[in-house]
Parts: C-alpha cells; sequence; structure tokens
C-alpha cells in the first residue's frame, strides 16, 4: 500500500465520518460545522486525485462562501428549531439510502473496469484554465447567465413587502375588500392563525 | 499508483447515500438543503475520479459547473426559506398548509 493509498483511506474515513455526524445532527449550526469538515476533506481528495485548482475552489466556495451564508441564514431565523425534532421516518430513509447503495455497490463491482488502480497525474491549474476557456467558453457564459437569472430571483424574494401593503392603502378604491389577494392585515391574520393552530 | 477507481467510487456512493437519507428524514429545511450539498459533493467526488482515470480534463471541467450550479442553487434556496419563514413563520414544510381549508 503506497503513501497515496494511506493519505486516500484516511481522507476517506475523515470525508464519511463529518458527512455521517453532520447529517445526523438535530441542530443546524452543528450540521453546518461538521460539513465544513467534510469539505475540507473532499478538497484535500481533489488535491490527491490531481485537481488542485478545485481544490483550491472547494476551499473557497463550500467550506468558505456557501457554509457561511447557511450560517447567517440559521442564525437570520432566531427560532431555534427545538421543535423540528427529526421525522419518525427515519426507518424508510434509511431503507431508501441502503438499497440505493447496494444497487450502486453491485453496479460499479460489476464493472471490471473498477478494479484499475489510478494513475497519479495532475491537471496544472494554468492547463485547466486554458483547457476551460478553449472548449468550455459557451458554457461559462451560460453559468454567468444562471448567476444572473438567480441573483435576480434573491432580490426579488428578499424584498421586504411594504410595497405590497402601501398599494392596497393607496388604491382602496381599484380594490374595495381586498378580495383578489388578501391585505397585509389578513395575511398577518392567517400566519398568526397558522402558528397559533399547532402550537 | 493511488486506489482503485471503485473505492473511490465506493466513497462517493456511501456520501452520496448519506445525503439521500438526510434529504428525506429531515424535517428541517436547511437540513434538506444541507442534504443537497452532501449529494452534489459526492457527485464531484466521482466526476474528478472518473477524470483522473480517463486521463481527460472533461471531468473536472464538469466539477467546476457543478459547484456554480450548487452556489446558485443553495443561495436561492435560502433566499426561499428565508421568505416562506416570514410568510409563515416556520421552516417545518409540514405547517405550509395556508392553501388546506
Amino acid at each position: 500500500m503506497t503513501l497515496s493509498a494511506v493519505i486516500f483511506y484516511l481522507l476517506g474515513i475523515v470525508i464519511l465520518t463529518a458527512t455521517g455526524l453532520a447529517v445526523t445532527r438535530q441542530q443546524p449550526v452543528h450540521a453546518v460545522l461538521y460539513l465544513i469538515v467534510a469539505f475540507l476533506g473532499t478538497a484535500a481528495l481533489f488535491f490527491l486525485l490531481g485537481a488542485p485548482l478545485l481544490a483550491a475552489f472547494v476551499v473557497i466556495i463550500y467550506a468558505g462562501a456557501i457554509m457561511v451564508v447557511v450560517l447567517f441564514v440559521i442564525m437570520l431565523l432566531q427560532r431555534s428549531p427545538h421543535d423540528l425534532r427529526l421525522l419518525s421516518e427515519w426507518g424508510p430513509a434509511v431503507l431508501l439510502g441502503v438499497i440505493f447503495l447496494a444497487v450502486a455497490v453491485s453496479m460499479v463491482f460489476k464493472d471490471d473496469g473498477s478494479g484499475i488502480v489510478l494513475q497519479g497525474a495532475v491537471a496544472q491549474p494554468r492547463d485547466f484554465g486554458r483547457f476551460l476557456f478553449d472548449k468550455y467558453w459557451l458554457a461559462v457564459e451560460i453559468v454567468s447567465i444562471l448567476f444572473l437569472v438567480a441573483l435576480v430571483a434573491i432580490i426579488h424574494l428578499g424584498k421586504r413587502r411594504e410595497t405590497d401593503a402601501d398599494e392596497d392603502d393607496v388604491n382602496p378604491v381599484r380594490n374595495p375588500n381586498g378580495a383578489s389577494h388578501p391585505t397585509a392585515e389578513q395575511r398577518s391574520i392567517i400566519s398568526n392563525g397558522v402558528k397559533e393552530g399547532h402550537s | 499508483m493511488i486506489v482503485p477507481l471503485g473505492h473511490v467510487f465506493l466513497l462517493a456512493g456511501l456520501v452520496f447515500a448519506m445525503g439521500l437519507v438526510c434529504l428525506v428524514a429531515h424535517r428541517n429545511l436547511i437540513m434538506t438543503l444541507i442534504g443537497v450539498e452532501v449529494m452534489m459533493n459526492a457527485a464531484a467526488i466521482a466526476f474528478v475520479a472518473a477524470s483522473l482515470r480517463w486521463q481527460l480534463m472533461e471531468g473536472q471541467a464538469f466539477v467546476l459547473f457543478i459547484l456554480a450550479v450548487s452556489a446558485a442553487e443553495i443561495s436561492l434556496g435560502l433566499a426561499l426559506v428565508v421568505s416562506l419563514y416570514r410568510r409563515t413563520g416556520s421552516i417545518d414544510p409540514d405547517r405550509y398548509d395556508i392553501l388546506k381549508w
């Protein structure tokens, strides 16, 4: 067993342990922290498998940016998720996962190619970037459009709804009894009713 | 010489199954999104391993796009969660029953 293989199995143990702990936590904050460990292990694994640029991207984007955004949103929702207990349906979920895993493992090891030992090779960041912008520049542009669409949608969703309330107040004639869509008061009554009905 | 290809795929499959369980079993929208992230991470591991197996850079390019799509997905999903929390005061999907009269 070479040194690379030892490193691979250690990283595999780290990734599996951290992910397993993350998906079973009740508190999302703990899950996110364990997931950061899992992503750092994944970055090291990418480095081992010859993708140093992707390792850097995983550290920056996954472990750095995305997880911090998730943490901020968890802090934004002040209600501590104590009442969000784990579903009582761990049984069916685990059964589903085990069936999927059995099928996937049997498919992987049925193929003769799975025994091929990987040869070490490194895609230098310079070569990788040249390759990407040479052959897949259109996909890069499409991804930028995807980000633009996501940005517009997030700004629209994140806007406070005061504009709707103003509209209802300013134009009572056009919308005399608020029949077409609920006013702000009605909406708050609805949401309060939902909250009280379940607590 | 690192390891057989099947072992890397086995690792990716295990991580993917964990993400699947997290996605199905939790009753918290944030944990659901985390499950999707874990599944995308597993897909990225499999792509990098395949890229090394065939000594082609297409797999790594695909991982870059997986990263981009995953970033867009998680940010949009979190914006939806915040919007839903503002409307209903809860992030439990079972409580979204305004339309049920």
